[in-house]
């Protein structure tokens, strides 16, 4: 199966490469990439302009230049094809989405060079480097091991595989010695031990999200109909005027971006174009692309004007919201209020009132969004999870664990269940590194970053 | 040296224990000239624990040996007495049959089977010396008979160096008062095998007719019993019960007043004796605040009175057995036939083997049984028969064979020896398989049949059956994944008596079976295009349909784990000369030499780190 990823830094600059390597990962590419030439057809080592369409609904998603390798002769010794788009985190993420879409798989840490380690294309002076890199790691990793082995995160950890391997061992011991008096494993006690356990593995992931929103900043979308002070917002936000604000209805018909710092975490804030019916040929490309970004937005800012009644562009904008993780904010507290609060309220997110204009409420809304992102206690120095491996490994004994619950819940026998146990004991001795793993040539690698 | 005969053998057999007899049988059918060497002819196929066959984990290796064309299964269910499909609600990974059987019976007709089959010639005979000479194995009796034989199996159980402890008292003896082998120790340390002492030991038998059977709970066996072999066609019903008891606070004071004069507590016995089977004395110091303690009183026989009193094991002296004993409910008045006894072996440290069961330092020199390190009957057998495929392959010229941890409880019980080795007699458990949900006692044909036909120990015709059963399963899923039922009242009524939720639209038949509460039985009024199979089918299938998620998902880990098992590592490597391993790992790699990355992940004291390392290093030689 192909991989995938960004192979360019996080974040804004010129152009982003999404590399694709894999036996099938021209025929991925050709399902995307629609040039004068099937990229397929190609000779190796060359390249053709084109552009990136969405293989689900055919809908262009960039201009991008594809270059392609064929195997051996490649970067990890399979076919690659490297497609340099626009930079910016949202279009690199259409283009990988779209090669997923498209049948490849998102690579994990470092996979790119395990791959070109595996088929060979490292040879012995590169491997002998290597292993000196693997040497100094294993002194790193040491100390990041023992860090992580004193902080928090890592003695829950430690104490919830020592419940599991409880329950484990009871489960093994009840089915292995029927005849030898063991204790029952009751059905209600499982179930609440595993519930238990993944109830605190949600907490870690939960404080490990929140880490690396500190690290990588929050997609923010501000949404709403027109003239609802959406752009104002934004300026308010940034502290400068970015965006053009005029009471013009549908002044701003293209997505605005700019990054503020809020307590400490950064918003990637995009201004979009007011949700409206309209005739206007740019201003309703403008409508879908504020549409889009919802979609892929992190946190959405739904921006309502107080000083008028609900209307059916504000439901719009409601309908877009209503899953996502939003924040209303009812603007132009400054003038006289008419919107039906109550309604908004029954949709169960933050409601905050401000004035763009006069920058009243403005704090408010900063707590808000620090609430809303769940980093209000985070303290970035501890007790945040390393790294992506890491995060991996005590999800994937998250998911184990919310299985273990589903199985049992549907009546199957525990023999299934320990499966599950025995798998969620697995990934976090792997966390902790004491496990031999068929995934420990990823952990070596794992400390090459996604893509290269 | 005495007198040579002047035949060479392909294969002998040191040993006629359960190990020995599939060693022996397995090479003589796959064409090998075999001898089998038995201290005592009375003594081939003897039981001298507990008179049953199967349980937990041990009933898999049982239908993985008859997968295989073993005899265990067969013989099992030809003087079976009553049988139980243990763990039954707990899931099919561990549903494990356990049958009682007689005894003496059994022994009868394995040695009958031996006695009957070509290529093989079965001996009394004591060997006392084993050497290799121009690559030929010497081997000579106590008579001073030698026999000469290009491979040598051994499986000598407890019989190598055996001392028996009762309390106090203790000589060299194998078990049941048969006599050890005294000498053969001396010729194997000679060849440089790291011997080492384990121990084990077995419980009183009483008289039937001293046991008030009438206030003890029976416990009979389930209707109808299961056979173990995918042979045997008709098994006939149960033919006696077995009875439960418990100790109580009184046993509990004995044995604890008298603690001091068990021979494991007095010091006495250097071996390390299994923890999973404990003796009840170890129980209960290791158990103290256990009120009680089960046991079960099971018939060693139908032509006998004796009783097996199984989770009594013990090493006090016999006058306190005795006491104790009697001081459970319905054994008042017991009449001890024999007396519990320990008994202290010599067995080799299997770390020095391959997963081949071969030495890795004397070719053509094979271990088995519980000379390897195990303990029970099943296990010896199973290992039995993959030493005597082996033997039997190298004196053929034949490549060896490994069985794999993803295929088999046979090649996990190996890997576990070969690799991690064993401090104590290893016992076979459901939970040593990482693959429980594929490795099941029912499918154990599907797993090994086709391998065994294709080494040659499966016939054509059995071969043709269980390719046909093997259809008619997949056929089943095929039909179950097809056939809707319309949501009548009388299928809801069915559905909802199952306490789940009732359907409105068409249902798959093989949607329904996916619910856990509902199985073929149910169903069988609605699901009206059912063809008639055999049960064993449609219990397949319901496995296979309900469980599929679990099922796949563990595929999954098998293809993961296969790509490191495929990665050889040349039996040549000095591991001391791998830059960046770290030194134990160096050390525990030279000692175990792996055949490949997956079992060097396995060896205890090598690190994810070294791994890497390994890794690197093998994909720089190319």
């Amino acid at each position: 199966m192909a991989i995938a990823a960004i192979s360019t830094p996080f974040g804004t600059g010129g152009i982003a490469v999404i590399r694709i390597s894999g036996g099938d990962a021209l025929q991925i590419a050709d399902s995307i990439f629609a040039g004068s030439k099937k990229l397929h057809e190609l000779p190796p080592n060359t390249g053709a302009v084109g552009k990136i369409v969405d293989p689900a609904c055919g809908q262009k998603i960039d201009e991008a230049v594809a270059l392609v390798f064929k195997a051996p002769h490649s970067y990890t010794g399979e076919d690659v094809v490297e497609i340099s788009c626009h930079g910016g985190v949202v279009v690199a993420n259409q283009v990988l989405r779209a090669a997923i879409d498209a049948g490849a798989r998102l690579a994990n840490p470092g996979e790119f060079t395990k791959t070109a380690f595996l088929n060979g294309k490292i040879d012995l002076l590169k491997a002998e480097g290597v292993i000196d890199i693997i040497n100094a790691k294993t002194n790193l990793a040491a100390k990041a091991a023992l860090a992580v082995k004193g902080g928090a995160i890592s003695k829950k950890c430690e104490k919830i595989k020592e419940n599991l391997v409880a329950i484990a061992a009871h489960l093994c011991a009840w089915a292995d010695f029927p005849e030898e008096d063991i204790a029952q494993v009751e059905f209600d006690a499982l179930l609440n031990s595993v519930e238990e356990n993944k109830t605190l593995l949600q907490a870690i992931l939960q404080t490990a999200q929140a880490g690396k929103l500190l690290k990588n900043g929050v997609q923010t979308v501000i949404i709403g109909k027109p003239n609802s002070g959406k752009s104002s917002l934004m300026n308010a936000l940034a502290g400068f005027d970015k965006s053009i604000v005029t009471d013009i209805a549908g002044t701003t018909r293209d997505v605005v971006t700019e990054e503020v710092n809020i307590g400490g975490i950064v918003l990637h804030l995009a201004d979009t174009a007011g949700i409206r019916q309209t005739e206007d040929k740019i201003e309703q490309i403008g409508v879908k692309r504020a549409k889009n970004e919802v979609k892929t937005a992190q946190l959405c800012l739904c921006v309502f004007d107080s000083s008028l009644e609900l209307t059916a562009e504000d439901d719009t904008v409601l309908q877009q919201a209503a899953d996502e993780n939003a924040i209303f904010i009812l603007n132009k507290s400054d003038l006289p209020q008419k919107l039906d609060e109550k309604r908004l309220q029954s949709y169960n997110k933050p409601v905050v009132k401000i004035s763009a204009k006069t920058g009243k409420g403005l704090g408010q809304l900063k707590d808000e969004i620090i609430k809303i992102c769940n980093i209000g206690n985070i303290d970035p120095g501890a007790g945040i999870i390393a790294n992506e491996r890491q995060f991996c490994a005590v999800q994937n004994a998250c998911t184990e664990l919310e299985q273990a619950a589903q199985t049992l819940k549907n009546g199957y026998t525990f023999d299934a269940v320990t499966v599950n146990v025995e798998s969620a004991v697995d990934s976090l001795m792997e966390l902790s590194g004491e496990r031999a793993s068929e995934e420990i040539v990823d952990a070596v690698f794992h400390s090459f970053c996604v893509g290269k | 040296m005495g007198t040579k005969t002047s035949k060479i053998y392909d294969v002998a057999v040191i040993g006629a224990g359960h190990a020995g007899i599939e060693a022996g049988l397995a090479a003589a059918r796959l064409g090998a000239k075999t001898a089998v060497f038995t201290i005592n002819m009375d003594a081939v196929g003897n039981c001298p624990c507990n008179p049953s066959i199967g349980g937990t984990a041990k009933g898999h290796l049982v239908r993985e040996i008859d997968a295989l064309g073993g005899e265990m299964g067969k013989t099992t269910d030809q003087c079976f007495i009553q049988s139980r499909m243990l763990n039954r609600g707990k899931g099919p990974a561990v549903h494990s049959l356990r049958a009682q059987i007689d005894r003496r019976e059994y022994a009868d007709i394995m040695k009958r089977k031996l006695e009957k089959q070509e290529n093989l010639e079965l001996r009394q005979a004591e060997i006392t010396d084993i050497e290799q000479k121009d690559g030929v194995w010497l081997l000579q009796t106590r008579n001073g008979m030698i026999y000469e034989s290009k491979t040598v199996v051994i499986a000598t159980g407890t019989f190598l160096g055996g001392r028996i402890f009762i309390g106090e008292v203790s000589y060299e003896s194998g078990p049941d008062g048969i006599f050890p082998a005294r000498f053969l120790g001396v010729a194997l340390k000679k060849l440089g095998l790291p011997l080492r002492r384990f121990k084990t030991g077995t419980p009183a038998r009483v008289l039937r007719r001293s046991i008030n059977l009438d206030v003890l709970e029976p416990q009979p066996g389930d209707t109808p019993p299961e056979p173990f072999s995918y042979e045997t066609e008709d098994l006939g019903d149960n033919k006696a019960d077995c009875y439960i008891s418990y100790t109580n606070d009184i046993t509990k004071e004995i044995i604890l007043k008298n603690i001091h004069r068990s021979a494991m507590y007095s010091g006495k016995i250097e071996g390390v004796g299994p923890r999973y089977c404990p003796s009840i004395e170890d129980k209960i110091v290791r158990f103290a605040d256990k009120p009680r303690h089960q046991l079960f009183i099971e018939p060693c026989g139908m032509n006998t009175e004796e009783m097996y009193l199984q989770g009594m094991s013990s090493s006090l002296p016999e006058e306190v057995q005795i006491e104790f004993y009697r001081s459970i409910k319905g054994l008042e008045n017991a009449h001890i036939t024999r007396p519990a006894y320990a008994i202290e072996y010599d067995c080799v440290d299997p770390t020095a083997m391959f997963a081949t069961l071969e030495f890795k330092t004397l070719q053509g020199l094979y271990g088995a049984g519980q000379f390897n390190g195990s303990s029970g009957y099943e296990e010896a057998a199973a290992q039995g028969l993959v030493a005597g495929i082996n033997a039997a392959r190298q004196a053929q010229g034949k490549e060896q064979i490994v069985f794999e941890r993803a295929n088999s409880y046979i090649g996990t019980l190996i890997d576990d020896l070969v690799t991690k080795g064993c401090s104590d007699p290893y016992r076979m458990m459901t939970s040593r398989s990482e693959y429980r949900l594929i490795l099941r006692q029912d499918n154990a044909d599907e797993r090994l049949t086709p391998l065994g036909f294709e080494l040659g120990l499966i016939t054509p015709e059995r071969y043709e059956k269980f390719k046909k059963s093997a259809e008619q399963k997949a056929n089943e899923i095929k039909r179950a994944e097809k056939t809707v039922l319309q949501p009548t009242e009388e299928l809801n009524k069915i559905i909802v008596s199952r306490e789940t939720s009732p359907v409105e639209q068409p249902v798959r038949l093989a949607d329904l079976l996916r619910r856990p509460q509902l199985s073929y039985d149910d169903l069988t009024a609605v699901d009206i295009t059912r063809p008639s199979l055999p049960k064993r089918i449609f219990e397949q299938a319901e496995i296979e349909i309900k469980y599929e998620g679990y099922i796949k998902k563990q595929q999954e880990a098998v293809a993961r784990a296969k790509k490191l098992e495929q990665k050889q590592l040349p039996q040549t490597t000095d591991y001391s000369q791998i830059k960046g391993l770290r030194l134990e790992a160096q050390e525990k790699l030279n000692k175990i030499k792996p055949q490949n990355i997956g079992q060097a992940s396995r060896v205890s004291g090598v690190t994810p780190a070294d791994v890497s390392v390994l890794l690197i290093w093998l994909s720089s030689r190319k």
